[in-house]
């Protein structure tokens, strides 16, 4: 079966500067993954692969098998920019409407309430762009990528503008299109955002991968934490397996023991490791 | 077909929501009127207009040639303005905007994409350019009792001319940021309209090099020469000292004109979409 996104050896040079060097990542059906890195990394190049907006120098990328780009990728595909802008004098659902349009999704107005429902801006259907505030354009678009109910949705800095109450909003929207078998492709800043609802983290440094995997396989342990009658301590290299032994050796030595928490790095850490000490 | 038609309707909405075409509207109507005063004096003015003994000029046919290309100029010129501010940014300048990327990635096409702005912006302004070079006429009928004997393929020419600006306008926004785009577009403008009266001059004082460079031009700006033929069909039944004097004013009409500079035109127009379409197919957004 074919990956919902894929992409293989992918190279793309800008004259001389390489931004991505062969770099290979999949997104499975109903799979959220979420893509890491410092600014320059790659991160908005490989994305703009993944739905054709840049052409890559080397290496293959497919939308539900695919070629990345085509018209058959492209009609599967839901996609939120980074920079984005709807044109001003448009409604929120004549934005819907046009690209109703242009998805060729039968959903009618009835997609559209329901779209503007999942974003909460119901109230806002016939506010028009140029009055609305950069969070509500923002969740605009969101609910934009996903008109005509893609498989695949590619998400490039989706709550970047959004105070906390509409990240809350995008992330529960997310969670239930991972329910509801769609496969999401998460670029963000935002660790902590990645780290509550992707089921795979890549991170991204200089155009090469450089740590992939659940956020659990991403985390190391950092030693078991015991907390006693003589206070706290740290038993570094220790790990989850480690728990009982240490419990057991502090009551045989006639220690109380108030608590045990193992240690395990957070992906904060994971990706300040991986990324070292390059700042965006 | 539907694509065509969402994205064209896109651009004409836009188009009308733009303030330059309420600018282009509005002096639309400030260069009727202002024409329509000139017609109504001049023509007035017709019987106190003598020429000297034993100089035979149909003042009348020279006053409505030279008055009518005068029209035309102004038409064309116009009609450049909201060709150019249509379509300066269509590609670049709405790619930075962030217009652009939303509508790319739907199953649409780019080649698709862009030939519907270019039938979009075409659509408005050839409507534009006949209604202007239409109430010319009649401004010119209705105060001096004179049309040209040809009235239609003279406003073709003159739309078809506008058409090539929007192909080169759309060619530029590919690899040429809105300003630069503007500036380019215009300065091509400029050329073609010095070329054409460097014909001119080089026909009146009979010189070979001149007419050979106002050629050249005519053939890589055919924008320009399709204009030039316009006013030569306006001037086309002036004849004898009346239609050489029309010849050698600004207004007088075309050296590179005829059915040759027409297929060329049109094929100029479609290398030039061509161009436009293989280059957005390429670009990266």
């Amino acid at each position: 079966m074919a990956h919902a996104l894929a992409v293989h050896g992918l190279e793309k040079r800008y004259g001389s500067v390489e931004a991505l060097k062969g770099v290979d990542l999949s997104v499975e059906e109903g799979e959220l993954v979420g893509l890491l890195g410092p600014n320059g990394a790659g991160k908005s190049t490989l994305v703009k692969i993944a739905v054709g907006l840049v052409r890559a120098t080397r290496g293959e990328a497919e939308v539900a098998g695919a070629r990345a780009g085509s018209r058959a990728a492209r009609a599967k595909l839901g996609y939120l920019a980074e920079l984005f802008r709807f044109p001003g004098w448009y409604t929120a659902d004549e934005v819907l409407a046009l690209h109703q349009r242009l998805a060729r999704s039968s959903g009618g107005a009835e997609e559209r309430r329901r779209l503007l429902e999942l974003v909460a801006l119901e109230e806002a259907s016939e506010r028009r762009v140029d009055g609305m505030s950069k969070g509500m354009q923002q969740r605009l678009g969101v609910a934009q990528a996903l008109v005509g109910s893609p498989r695949v949705l590619v998400l490039d800095e989706p709550t970047s503008a959004l105070d906390p109450a509409g990240r809350r909003v995008v992330r529960v929207l997310l969670e239930d299109l991972r329910n509801r078998g769609v496969s999401v492709l998460l670029n963000s800043h935002l660790l902590s955002e990645i780290e509550l609802v992707c089921d795979r983290v890549a991170i991204l440094r200089a155009g090469e991968v450089v740590a992939a995997g659940s956020p659990a396989e991403l985390s190391r342990p950092r030693g078991v934490e015991l907390e006693t009658d003589e206070g706290t301590r740290t038993i570094a290299g220790a790990t989850r397996h480690d728990a009982p032994r240490l419990v057991a050796e502090a009551v045989a030595a006639g220690r109380r023991v108030y608590g045990v928490r193992v240690l395990t790095s957070t992906l904060e850490e994971t990706y300040l490791e991986a990324v070292g000490d390059e700042v965006s | 077909m539907s694509a065509v038609a969402t994205i064209a309707g896109y651009g004409f909405r836009e188009a009308v929501r733009r303030k330059v075409f309420a600018v282009v509207v509005v002096l639309t109507a400030v260069f009727l009127v202002l024409f329509w005063l000139a017609n109504r004096y001049v023509f007035n003015d017709l019987a106190h207009i003598t020429p000297p003994a034993g100089v035979a000029v149909d003042t009348r046919t020279f006053v409505g040639a030279f008055l009518l290309g005068l029209a035309m100029f102004g038409t064309l010129f116009l009609g450049v303005v909201l060709a150019v501010f249509l379509t300066l940014g269509v590609v670049t300048g709405d790619a930075e905007r962030g217009l652009l990327q939303p509508l790319v990635v739907r199953p649409v096409g780019r080649s698709t994409l862009l030939l519907a702005r270019f039938l979009g912006a075409a659509a408005v302004c050839v409507v534009y350019v006949l209604v202007v070079y239409g109430a010319a006429l009649a401004i010119t009928d209705a105060t001096g009792h004179w049309l040209p004997a040809q009235t239609v393929a003279p406003g073709l020419e003159l739309a078809g001319a506008v058409v090539i600006v929007i192909a080169l306008s759309l060619l530029g926004s590919v690899v040429l940021s809105s300003t630069a785009n503007g500036i380019a577009v215009f300065m091509l403008f400029g050329a073609g309209l010095v070329a054409g009266l460097l014909g001119t001059i080089g026909h009146a004082l009979n010189s070979r090099t001149i007419e050979h460079a106002s050629t050249v031009a005519s053939w890589a700006l055919p924008f320009e020469a399709l204009y030039q033929d316009g006013l030569r069909l306006i001037s086309s039944n002036a004849s004898g000292l009346t239609g050489f004097l029309l010849r050698l004013g600004p207004f007088g009409g075309a050296y590179v004109h005829g059915w040759g500079i027409r297929v060329w035109s049109a094929g100029y127009l479609c290398v030039a979409l061509a161009l436009a379409l293989a280059a957005f197919a390429r670009r990266d957004l």
